[in-house]
């Protein structure tokens, strides 16, 4: 073992530091330039300090009715991460044992994940308006279309979220001791038994991971909504929309209202993340307590 | 994975699922596989309605024709002729798509070059300099948190930077450097790979810190016994092994650049051509064949290059 560190950490902590100031400087400035006073504009100095512009977001004055956005992602956000931890847990579960069609839905899943959004994007609205065709021909002439946020929108967004939570799985099985489960079963549990009073618990920690990631890739996104979420908006859609047009610092605002969503979400699910593992250390063995 | 449990079933199936008969009968009668089937197969059907079906889709409204209004189910290669007018007849020049495509590439490359440099280093210094479990932990959040954030909004944050008057102009001129404003920082070529790097450079950190942190560090002291110079460690060493991160890390970025045109809208002032971007202004256009025929094209060409990849690395190892 060598003494101190070497001269190399010195240079990379420095690199890191940049890493990082880079990664948080920008969007720190625009927290900090979202409470400009109502005089202020795009850039720094601040003129006066207020919360004007993130006042203005809520009355709804501008030119997108943001509250309506704000609602349909908050609503397809929780729908998205619901599905995405009940499927990635199933198919997860799949995983751990040999069966036909593994590997088409493991290369489907990175398929998903690395063909680009805007492709995946068209391909969905493609197909929406071909059943809409179709309906209008055979069924319904005054048929509208059957594209909508929790039609084509869902779908869309499910693309993105559940590769990552298979994947997020893969990484919970590698580590995952099967003896747990076999002591379970010879106990004379019932595989559901095994599944409720075993194995949830003790990956629970990585689904709330799973469920964070579905949830906030979902509030987030943006290039898989652009063609496939039919009439209606999602906030970072109208976000984007606003970027054309900026004039106000009520961008900014609005940028900060939809990362204080974020990061309200991320802390929740860290702290109960931590709950959890702090609670398995605790109650999770019961060595040494005796046999009642 | 093979445990005695295995082996027991194959000698005797009844004897592995212990004395509980009842049960055990109650279990076989959902075989194994039907099981397996009824967990994988939600996600399966999530995966063939709204990926595999579209992508199909995609090819097939690629040869379809169109007009103004609407899309015609007949067949026609108008959606790639009106794609590649005129690429004839100007050589040995580059047609319109073909400079989009060589933009799209050198953009690409820029990016990946940067955030490989970048990941490597940031992934390096977490997996071999940070000692502590609880220090690797908090600094890989540390970079992983600004992921989970709006892209559009880390895109505009270098707006009140990169401005004309913004902090780095205002900065430069106060200090007497430039006289005016310089107007390239903003809404260039730039600002669009400054973007995409502050944006992507994540998905290189992970697999590679992914890789780095399987790393065998005894094969590290073994170099240095050897005799090997820090450098020599490195490339020979390190690198090889991390490879496989290095190359996940770079498909990602280099789908994700291909396709963009999110980014390079907004931070290119909506100046720049790219393959995505053609894609996007066809359909608003409402030209969904010619549409169909761009995602076709780019679909291609990123296939290729993820092919070229990952003969490199057997991807599905290592997951």
């Amino acid at each position: 073992m060598k003494e101190g560190r070497p001269r190399s950490f010195y240079i990379l902590a420095i690199f890191f530091a940049a890493y990082v100031l880079f990664l948080y400087g920008p969007m720190i400035a625009i927290y900090v330039l979202s409470f400009q006073g109502p005089q202020g504009g795009l850039t720094f100095p601040m003129n006066g300090v207020s919360t004007f512009w993130i006042a203005k977001l809520f009355q709804g004055t501008g030119i997108v009715d943001l509250g309506a956005a704000f609602r349909r992602s908050l609503l397809l956000g929780i729908i998205v991460m619901i599905v995405t931890v009940v499927l990635s847990v199933a198919a997860g579960m799949a995983f751990r044992r040999k069966f036909r069609a593994q590997s088409i839905l493991f290369y489907s899943a990175i398929a998903s994940l690395i063909v680009p959004s805007i492709i995946t994007s068209l391909g969905i609205s493609l197909e929406f308006r071909i059943i809409d065709d179709l309906i209008k021909a055979h069924w319904n002439e005054n048929f509208e279309t059957s594209m909508g946020l929790l039609t084509s929108g869902l779908g869309a967004h499910l693309t993105w979220t559940l590769p990552f939570g298979l994947l997020i799985m893969f990484a919970i099985f590698n580590r995952f001791d099967p003896r747990l489960e076999e002591a379970a079963r010879d106990l004379g549990a019932t595989p559901w038994q095994t599944f409720r009073h075993v194995v949830l618990p003790i990956i629970l920690p990585s689904v709330i991971g799973i469920g964070l990631f579905g949830f906030t890739l979902s509030w987030d996104e943006l290039a898989r909504s652009s063609q496939a979420i039919g009439a209606v908006n999602t906030l970072p859609l109208d976000l984007q929309g606003l970027t054309t047009t900026v004039t106000n610092p009520d961008i900014y605002a609005l940028g900060t209202v939809i990362s204080a969503v974020s990061f309200t979400v991320i802390t929740l699910a860290l702290g109960t993340i931590h709950m959890l593992n702090k609670r398995q250390a605790a109650k999770g063995s019961d060595a040494g307590k005796g046999l009642v | 994975m093979d445990t005695s449990e295995d082996i027991l079933q194959q000698a005797s199936p009844d004897l592995a699922r212990g004395p509980d008969t009842a049960r055990a009968a109650k279990a076989a009668r959902l075989s194994p596989s039907f099981i397996s089937w009824l967990q994988a197969g939600p996600m399966m059907l999530v995966f063939l309605a709204f990926f595999l079906i579209p992508l199909v889709f995609v090819v097939i409204v690629s040869f379809w024709d169109y007009n103004e209004y609407q899309l015609l189910p007949a067949f026609s290669g108008r959606g790639y002729t009106d794609t590649f007018e005129g690429c004839i007849a100007q050589l040995p020049d580059l047609c319109t798509i073909g400079k989009t495509y060589v933009k799209t590439l050198k953009l690409c490359f820029l990016v990946w070059a940067i955030t490989l440099f970048i990941g490597f280093w940031v992934a390096y210094f977490l997996a071999f300099h940070v000692k502590s479990k609880t220090w690797q932990m908090g600094l890989s959040l540390l970079c992983t948190i600004p992921f989970w954030t709006s892209n559009v909004i880390r895109m505009i944050a270098w707006i009140p930077l990169l401005g004309r008057n913004g902090l780095v102009n205002s900065g430069l001129v106060k200090t007497g450097l430039i006289n005016h404003p310089l107007e390239w920082l903003l809404f260039s070529e730039f600002s669009v790979v400054l973007a995409l790097v502050h944006l992507f450079t994540f998905f290189m950190v992970v697999p590679i810190f992914n890789s780095m942190i399987r790393i065998d560090k005894s094969l590290i002291e073994a170099a240095y016994d050897a005799g090997a110079t820090g450098f020599q460690t490195l490339v020979n060493v390190i690198i090889p092994l991390a490879k496989p991160g290095i190359v996940i890390g770079s498909i990602f970025v280099i789908t994700i650049v291909m396709g963009d045109f999110i980014t390079i809208g907004v931070m290119g002032g909506q100046q720049i051509a790219a393959a995505g971007k053609i894609i996007e202004t066809r359909v608003n256009a409402l030209q969904f064949p010619a549409a169909a025929a761009n995602a076709v094209i780019l679909l291609a060409i990123t296939f290729l290059i993820i092919t070229m990849m990952s003969r490199i690395v057997d991807i599905k190892k290592e997951l």
